[in-house]
């Protein structure tokens, strides 16, 4: 008789469980680009192969244009400082670094997917087209299937839905308030890249071999974030970031169930550097970056300076908002470690970076010595250091994305020629494309007039004034290790004899030349005229709760 | 301790059962041993003959218990929400056909792209 009753109670008709709230218009962007992926895995499944590629593209512009417009449309509305807010039932946030970072990803993989879709500088093969991707990524590398997709000119154009995908996870990355979204967010940005890593059309077995690795040490990085997540859970008896602030610095109120766990530092301090060791592996952070040079060889190039610019805002974000919003009750038990990992990412990236032969290697280990100048920013422990690491974010996402361009068009008859001997008197051969090259090499270097110089004077200004002056000094004798290399390049694309069989420079359509141009501007103008962007990331630096 | 014996004596009847099983078949089953019999048990892959320099094998079964994985996740999520359909309200209708809708973008895609067909 009872249990019918709680039947019938359980079974009742009026709405018992109370439905959650979701803010479909502050999460627009992320929706707007998910259901761009959805529409271009339909376009993939329906049209015909001859209109696949066109359309991909049109669709991901739009999504990520769209996106883009939703940013700032959200950023006017006072979204990013008077209105930001908790959104999801608490799991996400949108404020000012949230939006901030969302429109340098959208932005950046607009420019990324323009130079997916360069079609001018492989050989037409049989009047078809053909861009940088594989023919049929699942194909044996140099079988007979392969020759056959590659007579066929068939092309990957899943890399658009994909690239769509990684830039959702992305977006939700640095907006995520809540451990286990965040989780969520890193696999979704994640696993795409794996792929694309895969899908390169020539050296196939490189890029087979780069996606393999990424994918290990990538599922080995989750899983300790994961890990992590849990005793994070055990300790603070929460997954919101805010909450497991309150336990930390000991508002929260003990749960009595939890009393036995809640407010354990070993399961805190172990949680934290569990959870550090996911993000500082996302970031290419020492001692967690031995992938990068492997993955960012092996990728289609179109796809490392993607990959490069984004994956390294997001995952900034993220540990920017782990750190300020839930820890900064402990910040002088993570400061030093992270003094440690700033150290040691700034000196053995730009010393590692001093013997590379191979421009795309020299280019991973000079984003490793990057990753170590804006974690300096990060230890400030300020709004400085917050404002100083957008700036950073958005100054070397463009560069990234433009030097990488400018890899993709120095070709020879294997491909790109991405050794360092055959970049010898480029400058002759091609004084436009070499002047470019060298004014990206100078934004990383930090040279003054260009958008590195400030991007690094932000950072170290604000670690300075955090209390963390040698932390400056090793970044600025790391500057000037790492400027001996950009310089040697520099100085081996201008004052060097060109090989007689080298590679010749291709014209690229409008596409590339549009991110490369986008790359120059950018990094000029941020270099010149930096203030209004700066007040941009000043404004945008409060993390919400 | 005592919360515990339970628990230890369900693992010793499973011991048990699963050491007995093995034990019983070999002293009492019919032994008419046949090729299939007598190959090791691999899901999906042929583990005889030995693909050359160790190379590939037929991904075909990966394929389908992919698509397996992703309905039975489907599954996990209607089950409870079909048991409390009325308790969610429209909230759990609409957010359910877009999980639905999702799932089928990437059913349409492996049916185009034939990855049902087994050859």
């Amino acid at each position: 008789m009872i249990a019918t009753h709680a039947l019938a109670a359980a079974g009742g008709n009026s709405p018992s469980i109370p439905a959650p709230h979701i803010e479909y218009g502050q999460l627009s962007p992320m929706l707007v680009v998910f259901g761009a992926a959805l529409v271009g895995i339909l376009a993939e499944a329906f049209l015909p192969r001859r209109l696949r590629a066109a359309t991909q593209l049109g669709i991901s512009l739009a999504g990520l244009v769209g996106g883009f417009v939703a940013v700032v449309v959200l950023a006017a509305q006072g979204h990013a400082s008077t209105r930001a807010g908790l959104l999801a039932m608490g799991s996400v946030a949108i404020d000012g670094p949230a939006l901030f970072l969302q429109g340098v990803i959208l932005l950046t993989a607009v420019l990324a997917v323009l130079t997916y879709a360069e079609g001018r500088l492989e050989p037409r093969i049989n009047g078809h087209r053909i861009d940088a991707f594989a023919a049929q990524a699942a194909a044996v590398p140099g079988g007979e299937q392969e020759r056959e997709a590659t007579r066929e000119g068939l092309r990957t154009t899943e890399i658009y839905p994909l690239t769509l995908f990684a830039v959702g996870g992305m977006l939700l990355f640095p907006a995520s308030n809540d451990l286990l979204t965040m989780f969520v967010a890193l696999e979704v940005l994640s696993l795409p890249l794996y792929l694309m890593c895969a899908i390169a059309r020539r050296r196939r077995l490189l890029s087979q071999e780069a996606a393999v690795k990424y994918f290990l040490l990538g599922a080995f990085a989750s899983a300790f974030f994961l890990f992590g997540t849990a005793l994070l859970y055990g300790y603070a008896g929460s997954l919101r970031l805010g909450e497991i602030a309150d336990v930390v610095s000991g508002v929260a109120p003990v749960t009595p169930a939890l009393a036995v766990t809640t407010q354990n530092d070993a399961l805190l301090l172990i949680g934290l550097a569990m959870v550090s060791v996911g993000l500082l592996f996302k970031v290419g952070a020492v001692p967690f970056h031995s992938w990068t040079p492997d993955v960012y060889q092996g990728a289609p190039t179109p796809v490392t300076g993607f990959m490069a610019a984004a994956t390294k805002t997001a995952a900034f974000g993220a540990l920017l908002r782990l750190f300020y919003v839930a820890f900064p009750g402990i910040r002088w038990d993570w400061r030093p470690v992270m003094w440690g990992v700033a150290i040691l990412t700034m000196v053995v990236g730009s010393i590692l970076a001093v013997t590379q032969q191979d421009v795309k290697r020299l280019l991973a280990y000079s984003s490793i010595a990057h990753a170590g100048f804006i974690l300096t920013g990060l230890i400030a422990t300020d709004r400085r250091g917050v404002a100083a690491v957008l700036f950073y974010l958005l100054a070397y996402s463009f560069v990234t994305l433009g030097a990488f361009a400018v890899v993709t068009l120095v070709r020879d008859s294997k491909g790109e020629a991405t050794h360092l001997s055959s970049w010898a008197g480029l400058g002759r051969r091609s004084p436009l494309l070499a002047a470019v090259f060298a004014l990206f090499l100078l934004a990383f270097a930090g040279i003054p007039l260009t958008s590195g110089f400030t991007g690094k004077f932000a950072v170290f200004q604000a670690a300075a004034g955090g209390g963390a002056a040698p932390l400056v000094i090793v970044g600025v004798l790391s500057s000037a290790i790492a400027a001996f290399f950009y310089i040697r390049v520099i100085v081996l694309m201008f004052f060097s004899d060109p090989q007689p069989s080298g590679p010749a420079v291709a014209v690229p359509s409008a596409l590339t030349a549009t991110t490369i141009a986008f790359g120059v501007l950018v990094t000029l103008g941020l270099g010149l005229l930096p203030q209004y962007f700066l007040d941009l990331a000043t404004k945008a630096s409060i993390f919400i709760r | 301790m005592n919360a515990y014996a339970p628990i230890l004596v369900l693992g010793a009847i499973a011991a048990a059962f699963a050491v007995g099983s093995v034990v019983m078949a070999s002293l009492t089953g019919p032994k008419r041993y046949n090729r299939a019999k007598l190959e090791a048990y691999e899901c999906g892959i042929e583990p005889t003959p030995q693909p050359v320099g160790g190379g590939r094998f037929p991904i075909k079964y990966y394929l389908t218990a992919m698509l397996f994985i992703v309905f039975d996740i489907e599954i996990v999520f209607l089950y409870p929400w079909a048991v409390s359909f009325d308790a969610l309200g429209i909230f759990g209708l609409v957010e359910m056909l877009l999980f639905i809708a999702t799932v089928f973008v990437a059913y349409a895609y492996v049916w185009r792209r034939g990855g049902l067909e087994w050859d």
